[in-house]
Order: structure tokens, then C-alpha cells, then sequence
């Protein structure tokens, strides 16, 4: 029998894959697109599972508006990520280092 | 929520004034479509006359009211009235400041008004919140909007890079904040702050979920203000973003972080104060110690007051942690006083810039009584307000703080805070001594900009001193939106 803990394990899991993804990641920063979502959608386990186990839909909403957000915040950070290569010929996260101090 | 409860109409008058914004920014975007103009002059006009009608209207239908509507989802009170009033003076001066710098570097377009009519509107949203959904979403929509923001000069390498840095982290803080939002969610069974209070106060089985949920909302916020250790981002998109852009990250955002912090952690869970006083007591030092030794170091203006921000959350956060009424009244004032201070020093930044020229260099400001005696002495009463010497605001706001810190009991802190504000002094009296002691090389950089401008500007600057000989009114509208 799956239980509520199994899926609050997996949404744990799949957040600190999220982390280590941006925090180790220093190649591609099209990696730490992917890394902002999977946090999201570990997040959105999370509020369902909840939701079913407690019976109560407003966690079910909750996750509708996550998507919808999601959907918008990629669409910026693709954005920004054509602008920098625009500018830099490159998407490393490495060379993300010009301003010091 | 449950779909037995019969659909009633909400009361929308009591959300007009978010309302009337996003009807005022909605007209912006088809009047400037349809404006032949090149200077976006509608555009302009209209944005200043929505910031300030929405000013009114919220002091006019809020102040003094205490009612939820939206099925208890928005909360119409004086909190929130002082908040907005502030957000929305910010942006006044934002865009009154932001014209001709944004002009001679061709970014003056429609894109940029909407977009910050968009991020104001956010910052509504999130201190009028009284349900965790509310409150994500207007976290979102001041965010999404400032990120964009940050990347408008698209030809800047900079601007694009510090853009990357404030998308990735702040996508990460949202992330860290609904996680800890979901975890409340699942011990309390609601979404609403009142329930959640509710059932914070009367914690069992679940206490340790319900903690391990409020670590990770501690953190999201501290991302959310820029307080050390979670400041990677503040001193690079400071750096790189044009500068209205970091005016208004710098002022507004940091008003509505104090509301998101109020709405979530403050008043939705109270009960448990022992428990998160002490992180903040750890954010509050670290930022102390880190803003002030770092700012010495500064050459560039926008870096230097980046740091010099993170001594300033660390007072804001030691006025929240000392909890209702007082401490919270005195970061409110703080937090409004010193974006007010803030926004003049980045408005006298944007007044030296000219055309293929940025005056954020340290050295830009040497000989500045020389060339314009006004500006140099509103800059002087900015840099002593910042400092906090008596007379000018600042001072003000960091007696409040602190006599609320040690009445929490945390004299110690107190102490540290007055240590690093004397370290303070340092690098912002050097300023003052460039401008008046230094001769610049060659004429150095020329007080440009339209006479609106320098009206506006050197009001803003006396303000922080009227401010500071008469703050009586405004520390009682801070203190009345907690009393009991």
C-alpha cells in the first residue's frame, strides 16, 4: 500500500535533486532551468499528495497556479538565456563571473 | 474551499485599489500601442497619475478598515495601507527619476512602464495577502516582472548576466518557499493564514513537519530581502542592472519583502515566535557583519550600497524579530524610511549619468559641491541619514529598532548593531568627503537632467531631513497598524 510518506519522500527526493542540480552544476545553464522546474513539480507532489489524503481540493488548486507560474518563469528565463548568448556566445554557467567585488 | 460553500460575490471594493492599478496599467499598454510619441510621453503621464490615484484610493477605502473578501483569500487593513501608500511612492519617484537616463540609452519603451506597473501591482498583492495562494502569487507576478526588468538593456553583457543570477536564485527562493508553504499546508489543512495561526498555536503530533516547514519559508524570505548568507545575488544584479531598475529592487521590493515576511511569518505564525526569532537572530548578525566589512571595500556606488543594504535588512530583521507591536512598527518605519533614502541616492546616481556614461564610480563624486552645490548637500544628508546620525531619519529609525531589540532582551545584538554602524560611518562619510574636500580629475561628470527632476530630487532629499526633525506622524501610523 502506497501511503502519504511515500509520496512526501519522493517530493524530498526530487527537491534535492533540484538543489544539487543548480549548486554542482557549473556546464550548461540550460540545466538549471531544468533543475528550477523539478523543484517546482517536486513541490506540486507534495501539495497533492496532501490534498488526496486530507481530502480537501485547495491544494489541487494551489498546484494548477504552480504550473501556470512555472509556464511563465521559463518562458523569462529562456528569455534571459537567449539575451546572454546574444552577448556572450555562450551559456556556460562558468563564465557567469565578469562583475566582482 | 469546499464545494459545498454556496458562491457568494466577493466585496470588490474593498480590493479597488489593486484593481483600479491593473486597470491603469492595462490602459497604458493600449494608449502607448497607440501613441505615436517616441519619448512615450502618454505613457509616462499615465503611470504617474495610476501610482498616485491608487494612492489615494487605498487611503481613502483601507485606512482605518479591518475586512478579508475574496472567500478570506485578501485582507484590506492599515498594514497594508501604509505598505502600499510607500510602494507606490517609491515608484513615483522611480519613474520621475528614471526618464532621461532611460532615454539617452534607448530603453525608454512602453515595455518599461508596464512591466513596472506590473511589478507595483505584485507588490500589492503580496502585502494585502491573507491566504498562502495570494501571497505566492503576488510574490510571482513582482518577481517575474523585475527579472525581465533586469535584462531591458538587452545589448548589455551585464545586464544580461546579472538577470541570469536574479532569475536562477530568486526561482530558487520561490522554490524554497512553497516547498515550506506545502509542508504547512499538510500539517494545519489549510491554505488560509488565520487557520494556519490558528493551528500553530496548538501544535502536537505534527510539530516537527510544521517546523522543518518553516526553515524552508525563513529561508525563501531571507532570499526574497537579500540577507546574508543568502545575498549571492544582490551585489551583481545592484551591479548590473540599469539603474532605475535597481532603484526599484532596491526600494519597492524591499518594502513588499517586509509585508511578505508581516502577512506569512509575523502574523500567520505568531505563536511560534520562539522558534523562528532564533533564525532570524543568525540572519540579522551575519548580515551586520558581512554589509558593513564588506562596503569598505567598494569603489562602485551601486556595489557599495548593495552591501551596504544588507546592514540595513539586518536592523529591519532585528525590529521583526523583536515581535509585535513595537519591533514590528520600527522595522515598518525603517524599512520605509530608508527605501525613501535609498531612492534619492540612486536618483542623485541617475542625475550625474549622461549619454555612454554611468556616474556609479566612487571617484565621479569628487568635487561635487563645486559643480552643484544642491546635489552635494542633498547627498550629504542622504549619506548622514544612511550613517544614522541625529537630525535626519535614519537616526530615527535606528533608535526605534534598537530600543525594541533590547526590550526583546537582546542587548547584545543591539550592541553589535551600534558597533556596525560606526563602521558604517566609515564608507559613507567618504563620500561626503570626496564631494566636498576632493578635486575631480579633469571636470568631472556634470548634473544633467529636467527641471521636474531636480524638483523632485531635492525634495526627496530634504524630505529625509524634515522626516528626521519631525518623525512624530509618521512613526505613529507605523505603530497604529499594530496596535492591539
Amino acid at each position: 500500500m502506497i501511503g502519504l510518506s511515500h509520496y512526501l519522500v519522493l517530493g524530498a527526493l526530487l527537491f534535492a535533486l533540484g538543489m544539487a542540480g543548480i549548486f554542482l552544476n557549473r556546464k550548461n545553464a540550460i540545466v538549471l532551468l531544468m533543475s528550477i522546474e523539478l523543484i517546482l513539480l517536486a513541490v506540486n507532489f507534495n501539495f497533492i499528495g496532501f490534498s488526496t489524503f486530507m481530502g480537501d481540493l485547495a491544494g489541487q488548486v494551489f498546484v494548477f497556479f504552480i504550473l501556470t507560474v512555472a509556464a511563465a518563469e521559463s518562458a523569462i528565463g529562456l528569455a534571459i538565456m537567449v539575451a546572454l548568448f546574444r552577448n556572450r556566445n555562450s551559456i556556460d554557467v562558468a563564465d557567469l563571473d565578469t562583475m566582482k567585488g | 474551499m469546499t464545494t459545498a460553500e454556496a458562491f457568494e460575490i466577493p466585496d470588490l471594493m474593498l480590493a479597488l485599489p489593486e484593481i483600479w492599478l491593473l486597470g491603469m496599467a492595462c490602459l497604458v499598454l493600449v494608449v502607448d500601442l497607440f501613441s505615436k510619441d517616441r519619448d512615450h510621453t502618454p505613457a509616462y503621464w499615465l503611470t504617474q497619475f495610476a501610482l498616485i490615484s491608487t494612492a489615494v484610493i487605498a487611503v481613502s477605502t483601507q485606512w482605518g478598515v479591518d475586512a478579508t473578501t475574496f472567500s478570506g483569500t485578501y485582507v484590506a487593513d492599515a498594514l497594508g495601507t501604509i505598505l502600499k501608500v510607500s510602494v507606490l511612492l517609491l515608484g513615483f519617484l522611480g519613474f520621475a527619476y528614471s526618464r532621461d537616463y532611460m532615454r539617452e540609452r534607448g530603453l525608454l519603451t512602453g515595455e518599461y512602464y508596464i512591466l513596472s506597473l506590473f511589478a507595483v501591482l505584485g507588490m500589492l498583492v503580496t502585502v494585502s495577502a491573507h491566504n498562502l495562494l495570494t501571497l505566492y502569487l503576488g510574490v510571482e507576478l513582482m518577481s517575474l516582472c523585475l527579472y525581465a526588468l533586469v535584462a531591458m538593456d538587452r545589448d548589455s553583457p551585464r545586464a544580461s548576466e546579472a538577470a541570469m543570477k536574479y532569475f536562477v536564485l530568486g526561482a530558487l527562493a520561490s522554490g524554497m518557499l512553497l516547498y515550506g508553504m506545502s509542508m504547512l499546508y499538510g500539517t494545519t489543512g489549510s491554505l488560509d493564514l488565520a487557520t494556519i495561526r490558528e493551528a500553530a498555536a496548538t501544535l502536537e503530533e505534527n510539530r516537527v513537519l510544521f517546523l522543518f516547514g518553516l526553515v524552508f519559508m525563513v529561508v525563501g524570505v531571507a532570499f526574497k530581502f537579500g540577507a546574508v548568507p543568502f545575498h549571492m545575488w544582490v551585489p551583481d544584479v545592484y551591479h548590473g542592472a540599469p539603474t532605475p531598475v535597481t532603484l526599484m529592487i532596491a526600494t519597492g521590493s524591499k518594502v513588499a519583502a517586509v509585508g511578505l515576511f508581516l502577512r506569512l511569518i509575523g502574523e500567520g505564525l505568531e505563536p511560534l515566535i520562539a522558534d523562528w526569532q532564533q533564525m532570524m537572530v543568525i540572519l540579522a548578525v551575519l548580515s551586520l557583519i558581512v554589509g558593513n566589512t564588506v562596503a569598505l571595500v567598494q569603489t562602485n556606488i551601486k556595489r557599495m550600497l548593495a552591501y551596504s543594504t544588507f546592514n540595513h535588512m539586518g536592523f529591519i530583521f532585528m525590529g521583526l524579530l523583536a515581535g509585535a507591536p513595537g519591533g514590528y512598527g520600527a522595522a515598518v518605519f525603517y524599512a520605509v524610511t530608508y527605501a525613501v533614502t535609498v531612492a534619492a541616492a540612486f536618483g542623485v546616481v541617475l542625475l550625474l549619468s549622461r549619454r555612454d556614461f554611468e556616474a556609479d564610480q566612487l571617484e565621479d563624486f569628487k568635487g561635487l559641491n563645486e559643480r552643484s552645490p544642491l546635489f552635494a548637500f542633498v547627498m550629504l544628508l542622504l549619506m548622514i541619514s544612511l550613517t544614522g546620525i541625529p537630525g535626519t531619519v535614519g537616526f530615527y529609525a535606528k533608535w526605534l529598532v534598537l530600543k525594541a531589540t533590547v526590550e526583546a532582551g537582546f542587548v547584545w545584538l543591539a550592541v553589535l548593531a551600534v558597533v556596525g554602524a560606526v563602521i558604517g560611518a566609515f564608507y559613507y562619510l567618504r563620500i561626503v568627503r570626496l564631494m566636498y574636500f576632493d578635486k575631480p580629475e579633469g571636470r568631472g561628470p556634470q548634473p544633467s537632467g529636467s527641471g521636474g527632476f531636480r524638483a523632485v530630487l531635492a525634495a526627496n532629499g530634504f524630505a529625509v531631513l524634515a522626516l528626521g526633525l519631525f518623525p512624530g506622524a509618521l512613526v505613529a501610523i507605523c505603530m497604529a497598524a499594530f496596535a492591539p
